[in-house]
This record gives structure tokens, sequence and C-alpha cells, in this order.
């Protein structure tokens, strides 16, 4: 399906479904200031009086330190403040933050600031704030930090060993019968399944098990982490920061500094890039202290390479995954266990891994067992549907291994399979109505899968679930005296997202979305929202948008009500106006026209809801790749790609396209090209994008996409969040696409081409 | 040591400005200057985020110095529209949905807008490849080869 027909079919889709906004693609309203240079990022504000923070960071993966002196620091002229670990409060054990998953308040503070000892090459161990970036630069060369280095672990596997480095002494692992009495790397045992899975593997006729290997990958925002903090002698800290929550920055960054949450007030910047890398703190903390102490504002602005050394990124690790299956295609049982790095403390997203990797198919024995491992590398953080990519890996690389032992097309083995409506799924739930079998059937029909292949080239196809939430949601809607409407939300607009919250408060109304107005708000101007993750906004705020409108439909109706002196039950809403059922001549009043005599009627319109949205669609994806490998080099490229996925009710679909292509590319990155290399001494090696390779425009072909619209039965206009699935299928269609085009199965990312020139030569 | 006085041109207006010998074009645009709209996302030539263009040439601002402006015409994402008009590039990006987060977009217009004027009617690899300096990591790029594709046409008069 070309582009133009994919336009019109959502179009139809518009026209089918009778919404007049939804479904359209009108013009983000902060479009203007981001293509003319005008919207603030993170780093684009600036203070009066501002001085610039720098972070001194451990240049070991590993070491005690002993002593941190920053006599000569404070010393030099220009130089205001200095913070190290001891200006924090020591947080206990027990604190923890909710969330999509909950956060350890004092692993926090320690990555934020290290305590006794670093835990990975820059991990921040002091900070200092001075007049000047130079007079910065020059302070951070002069704190003295003497370390004594300590042996270091970089791999799950080798960090589970008996005689591996110990991160913390105070690490038992948990989710193990009888509780371990030795402390190890292993955080945490976590085991999904159903049924027999020896039984169901002793009924398959074919059975098919593989290991799999992949790397730390890094989100790669544009944007480095950002902030400005202004801490007054009040206690009051102002702090300006890009991120996937502005409640979130408030709620971490006051627990970690030990202050009142209402003594943080955090502004909402334009946020460039997260893909939940920016689901934590990392700066914030650091600069309401250094502004604290200086009694100035101050600015700290990562760099890249600090940016890749000490955040994000997302787990490497391992995974062994074991199929079988009748000769009919059957699956008759599925394994799956994984080692996932966490980085430096635990959280490693290898539960979601676990929970994820066989969620697709309708399998009777499945059982998934997941090791989170500490190791001497930055603490990862979320990356769009976090852990599921490199299961899904496992699972869809198996079971193209499975299609082709069978004789079977793999799209046809997987409708086979296929979960849906009332499929009981391994990790707990039974599914509502979900899409998966309908981008089955829209892969199998799309040109794309039938179209001829040129030599060296192969065609792999892969699929991939995620959940998706909803959560804490609150929206604000004001009625302006000419009939405008401004729509609050507290929700950093990541990817085009104040445009859905516009369209779906201008069909509830009514009105032109060209009327409506999505503003962002700050902490102490908004009731609290959940951060910008796990696919919620569009789905969850979007409700709460929903809400807050029927809340004003309510109040336009009531004062319309009270100028006609009838019932508010004779009035309906209808086209963006009040009618009068009792009036025979179908007397109305449009909006603007109540919001014009607002004054007269009762005073200022504005609606609100507050909500804890429930009711989010799961999501499923199948993509399509056709790669070309270059057998004199191992290069591989894409030559097609198509993304298909149920995507509920695209509000905007431009933006939902943009998804589907942003997040395959990830994935496309992931599997080719991307991954952290370390030298002998664990530091990171590649901590720049000219080595730390993320696609460029001609790495690439056009990304074609398919929206099955499949309605989530738990939003109004079916909504289902669809940011995190596009990442999941990629990894193992590449692989796939490459074992059709080179007939080798790499199951070690990066396909590099080193490595599969190697394996290319070892197979013949 | 004392800073430099630099003469020079940005966007049509002569500035002058005092920078240290080590603050490059991009320091001077965004900290002297308040021009925020040149944005630094690796500050080592690799990502785009900061293309503007130096008499007419197309380079990184975070590998220019501030001293090297000197008497030269600078242009930058503040300077594509005129008055209230967007640009056919400006315009495109917004119809065609061509940016998600917007942090690489001002160097994408100002590097597409580089090629434009060598090559009206580029190819989509020319394109490709001209853009290739610019890190997009939320779009895959293919919205933003169509903006770029329409905006060529538009311009052409087609």
């Amino acid at each position: 399906m070309g582009k133009e027909e994919q336009f019109d079919t959502a179009t139809q889709s518009v026209e089918a479904s009778g919404y007049k906004v939804v479904g359209t693609r009108p013009i983000r309203p902060d479009g203007i200031e981001k293509v003319t240079g005008r919207a603030n990022f993170g780093a684009d504000c600036n203070l009066p009086g501002m001085l610039v923070g720098r972070i001194i960071r451990s240049p070991h993966a590993h070491a005690r330190i002993v002593s941190i002196n920053t006599d000569k620091a404070l010393a030099l002229a220009g130089v205001k403040a200095v913070v190290t670990s001891a200006d924090f409060p020591e947080i206990g054990p027990k604190a923890r933050g909710a969330g999509e998953a909950p956060v350890s308040f004092r692993d926090m503070s320690r990555n934020i600031m290290a305590r006794d000892k670093a835990l990975y090459d820059g991990h921040a161990v002091a900070a200092v704030a001075a007049t000047t970036a130079a007079i910065a630069d020059q302070a951070a060369a002069l704190i003295e930090v003497e370390y004594e280095v300590l042996p270091h672990v970089l791999d799950a596997r080798e960090a589970m060993k008996p005689d591996a480095p110990l991160l913390h002494d105070d690490l038992f692992t948990k989710g193990l019968d009888p509780k371990p009495e030795t402390p190890s790397n292993v955080s945490q045992r976590f085991e999904f399944g159903i049924g027999d899975t020896a039984a169901g593997f002793a009924a398959a006729d074919v059975i098919v098990e593989h290991d799999f290997t992949t790397q730390c990958v890094h989100q790669g925002y544009i944007e480095t982490h950002a902030c400005v903090a202004n801490t007054t002698e009040d206690g009051m800290s102002t702090v300006w920061a890009s991120s996937q929550g502005q409640f979130m920055v408030r709620n971490y960054s006051a627990t970690v500094c030990g202050m009142d949450i209402t003594k943080v007030r955090v502004m909402p910047a334009e946020i460039g890039g997260g893909f939940g890398g920016k689901t934590t703190v990392y700066l914030e903390p650091v600069a309401i202290m250094l502004s604290k102490k200086a009694g100035k504002p101050v600015k700290i602005v990562m760099n890249r390479e600090d940016v890749f050394r000490a955040t994000g990124p997302t787990s490497g690790g391992h995974a062994h995954a074991k199929i079988g299956a009748k000769k009919d295609g059957t699956i008759t049982a599925g394994e799956l266990t994984m080692e996932y790095e966490a980085g430096a403390f635990p959280g490693s997203p290898v539960q979601f891994g676990c929970m994820t990797g066989y969620a697709p198919y309708d399998i009777e024995n499945v059982k998934a067992v997941g090791f989170d491992v500490v190791v001497n590398r930055p603490k990862v953080a979320a990356y769009r549907a976090p852990g599921a990519p490199v299961a899904a890996f496992a699972v869809e690389s198996a079971l193209d291994e499975l299609a082709k032992k069978l004789g079977m097309d793999p799209i046809a083995l997987r409708e086979k399979n296929a979960a849906t409506e009332g499929t009981q799924a391994a990790y707990g739930p039974k599914f509502q109505r979900i899409g998966y079998l309908e981008t089955l059937q829209a892969a199998k029909n799309h040109p794309h899968y039938s179209a001829p292949l040129g030599p060296n080239q192969g065609r792999g196809v892969a699929s991939g679930f995620w959940f998706n939430i909803g959560g804490e949601s609150s929206a604000a809607m004001h009625v302006n005296e000419d009939g405008t409407v401004e729509v609050v939300t507290a929700n950093p607009d990541i990817g085009g997202s104040r445009a859905s919250m516009g369209i779906m408060a201008a069909e509830v109304l009514g009105i032109d979305v060209s009327q409506v107005k999505p503003l962002i708000a700050d902490t102490a101007s908004s009731a609290y929202s959940m951060l910008t993750g796990g696919s919620r906004v569009t789905f969850a705020v979007g409700k709460a948008v929903c809400e807050a409108a029927d809340d004003v439909v309510v109040q336009l109706r009531e004062r319309a009500a009270k100028v006609w002196d009838v019932d508010i039950e004779a009035v309906e809403w209808k086209d963006g106006a009040a009618i009068n059922t009792k009036s025979d001549s179908g007397e109305s009043l449009s909006l603007k026209a109540i919001a014009n005599t607002a004054g007269k009627t009762g005073g200022p319109i504005s609606g609100k809801a507050n909500i804890n949205a429930t009711g989010a669609g799961p999501g499923f994806g199948t993509h399509i790749c056709d790669i070309e490998v270059d057998p004199e080099t191992g290069r591989s490229s894409v030559v097609r790609y198509t993304a298909i996925q149920d995507v509920g009710t695209a509000i905007h679909p431009s933006y939902v396209e943009g998804q589907l292509q942003g997040g395959a590319v990830q994935g496309i990155g992931w599997a080719l090209n991307e991954e952290y290399i370390y030298d002998d001494k664990g530091c990171l090696q590649n901590g720049g994008f000219l080595d730390y390779r993320v696609p460029v425009a001609s790495d690439l072909p056009m990304i074609d996409t398919v929206l099955v619209e499949v309605p989530n039965p738990g939003h109004r206009f079916g909504v289902r969040g669809v940011g995190e699935v596009p990442i999941i299928p990629p990894l193992a269609a590449v692989a796939n696409a490459v074992a059709a085009a080179a007939d080798v199965r790499m199951t070690d990312l990066p396909i590099s081409p080193p490595k599969l020139l190697a394996a290319i030569d070892g197979a013949k | 040591m004392a800073k430099h006085h630099v003469a020079t041109t940005i966007n049509g207006d002569p500035v002058e400005y005092l920078c240290d010998t080590e603050q490059t074009l991009l320091d001077v645009l965004r900290d002297n200057l308040q021009l925020t709209g040149s944005k630094e996302g690796c500050a080592s030539g690799d990502c785009g985020a900061c293309s503007v263009t130096i008499d007419g040439r197309l380079v990184c601002a975070c590998l220019v110095l501030g001293v090297e402006a000197d008497g030269c015409e600078v242009g930058t994402i503040e300077g594509i529209a005129e008055g209230d008009s967007l640009h056919p590039l400006q315009q495109h990006f917004l119809q065609d949905a061509a940016l998600q987060c917007g942090i690489c977009t001002p160097g994408f217009i100002v590097a597409a807008k580089s090629l434009l004027e060598r090559n009206p009617n580029p190819t989509e690899t020319e394109m490709r490849y001209w853009l290739a300096g610019n890190l997009c990591r939320c779009t895959g790029y293919d919205k933003i080869i169509t903006a770029v594709t329409n905006a060529a046409s538009e311009l052409r008069g087609e």
C-alpha cells in the first residue's frame, strides 16, 4: 500500500467512524515554534546571574572512593559551590516511588552522586558551580578524588558466577526459595508461565532451541539532559528541565534532596527526545543543591559523552529460547530464560521481557525465567517497551527457524498460533479485543510480502506485543469569552501529543480544532499527572481531556438552560452548540455565544478531570523487512521495510505513522549497528555519535506503515498506546531477513559487517 | 586572556560580539547572542543539530570558532522565515509531520535549504546523503524526506 492509499484509508475510516476531528491531520499547535527555532528546550533556559554547573565523574568502572578533596577547586576565583554525596541526605532502602516500575530512592540518590563506591565509568562523584563554563571546567579538574580501583564485571553471565566481583555487599537475590544467605550480583529471579512445558515438548514433533546475545544500547535522544535550578533563601527551588514528566522531576528531586514536595516547582521545557530515557533524574537534584549552596541559579547541561556514560541505556543480555510444535504448526511449548544487565543498581526490564516474549501467542505451556543482574555499567533506564525487544528477538528468531523446519510460511505459523480475544496470556490476564491477527492478515496481503527479491536479498517478518498503561492523569479546560478553549495538561509533548489532546477536545466539544489551544502546565499550575511513558498519554491523558470536555459541555448546557429558562435535560449539545429541544424553531446557542455571555449567566466556564485511567488496550505489531547483504563486506542494508500495527484508533494518523517509523528505525539500529563497547578496564570506548552509530538518513529506505484500527473498548475513541510496540519486532525482522539473504542465523546483536562476514565464511 | 572583538553579519544584520578564543560559534550564538535555535546535540560535528551557514557554506557551528566568523555572513534557523511568512521547508515540515520532538528540526531545515539552493531537484538518494550528517532519532527520516521533496517541488514552482 502506497503512502497516498494509506492516507485515503485513514480519511475513509474517519468518515465511516462519524468523527469530525479524530483521524484528521491538522498542523500541530506547537509546530511553528519548533520549525523556527523559538521553542525552548532544556538547555535554552537562561536566568540572570546564572552559574554553570559541571559534574565530576569516575574514570573507573569499579572503585572505592577513599577521599574527595575540594579545597583547591573552592579556592579558585569564580567558583561558588561544590557538592558531593555528603551534601545529600542518606536515604533508607525502603523509600520507593510509584510509577511504571517502582524505583528505589536509595539507589537513585546513589546513582546521582556516588557514595562510598563508584560503580561504573562515568558515575558522578562531585559537582561544581562557577561563574563561567571555563572556570567550572578548571575547577572540575582541581577536585581531587582518591580511588582504590576494584575488579569490575560487565557481562550478566559473568556477574552471576560465584567468584565475580561483587557490586553491593547487601544485595541478596529475591525470588529464590530458600532465601540466599550470601550476597550476589543477581538482584531478583522472575518466573512466569502456564501449563507444563516438559509435557509440551514431549508432545512436539519439532523443537528449535537457540541462545541469543544482545548488547547494551542507548535511547540516543538528540537533546542531552539539561536543567536550571534556582533555589532561594526561603528554601524554594524552581527547576526548568527537559524530562518525561515535570511531576516526576519534582517528586524525585525533592525526595533525593530531602525537601518537601511543595518546595520544588518544575517548569517543563520542551523535550528533545526521551524514549523512556528521561523518566528519571540525574542533574536536577545536583543543580538544586549547588544553587542552594551558591545562592544563585545553576544550569547544568550534560555533554554527549556523559549522556552515553551515565544515562540511559537499556539492558544488554542473554536469552535462551526453546519452542516445540506439531507438524501442523501448533506450538506445544515455549521456554525463555533471560539474564539482563541492570547496570550498577537493580532494575533491568527482564521481568517485562519474560512477560512479553510469548504474549502474541496462544500456547498451552509456557515458562519464562528472568534474572536481573547488576554489573559495572550505567544504571539502565526505560527504553521504548523496556525488556520486550530482546525477548522478541529470541522468540521471533526461533519462530522463524521453526517455520523453516516445518516448511511453513512464517506468517501462517504465527496466524495458526496467534492470541485473540479470550486467549489466556502466560503472564496473567485474558486478552480482551486485540488486533494481532489483523496485523498478520494485513502483512500477508501487503504487496511488500509478495514483491520479488533481488540477488543477495532476503525477507524477514516478526511480531511484537506491549501492554500499554493508563495511570493518574489530569486535564483542565478553560473557555475564553471569544469561544476559544485552552486545554491544560501536565505531560510533556514528546512527539505531537498536544495535537492529539487538541483533536480529542475539539471532537467532544464539537468545535473546530483551530479554536482549541493545548498547553502544558508546570507542577504548581496543574493537578498531578504521571509521567509520559508506557504509551499512556494519548490514551490516559486523552481520557482526562475528554472528561474535562464533558464537564465543560454540562456547564455550557446549564448556561443555555438558564438563558432559555428550561430544565438542563431539555438542552442537548450537538456540533458545538446547545439545542433547546423544547423550542419548535430549534433554538440554539453556539459555544461562542454562551462563552461571550458567561459573565451574565454565572461567571467563567472551566472544566476539569482528575482520573486514574484504566482500560489500556494492548498493542501488537508485525513488521516485514527486506535486507540486502553485501557478501564481500558483510554489510546488511535495509532495502524495504513495512511496519504494521493495531493502533486502536489513530487520533492524528501522521503522528501515529511517525511512531511506527521512528520505532522501527531505532530497532533497525539496535539490530545492525548499535552497541556499547568497553575496554579491558571497563571504560566506555564509543561515547559519541561517531562511534556509537545510530541510523542516518542514507542508511534507510522509506518506512511504509499500515495502521490497523481495532478500537480499544477501554477508550471512547478506541485509542491504544502506539509508541512502544514499533521497536519490538525489528530486531528479529532484520535477523530473519539476514538469515534469508545470507543463509546464516545471527544470534548475536548487532549484526555488524565483520560478525556477519565471519558467519558467512564459517558457513561455507 | 582578553576577549576577541568579532564583527560579523547574522541573518543579514550586522552583529558585533566579544568572545573567548576557545568559544565555538555555537557557544557564541547560544550563550552570547541568545540565538538558541541552533542546538548542541554532540559538540563533535556528528549530529548536525547546530547546522548553520557561513558565507553560504553549510557547517556545524560546534566545529567553528566564534572568532572565525569575523567578516563572514552567518545564516541560522532564526533567519529562515521572512517576516511572518514561513519558508516552504518550514511549511512542509509542519504539513508533513516531519518532526516529533523537534530538537533536530532547525538543523534539518538549515541543511535542507542549503541542499535545495545547490540542487533544486534532488533525488531521494541525494537528499538522504546530503542529510546524512543530521541525526533524527524520532522519525526514522521518512517524513523528513517527504517534506523536503514537497518543499523542493513548491520552490520549483510545481
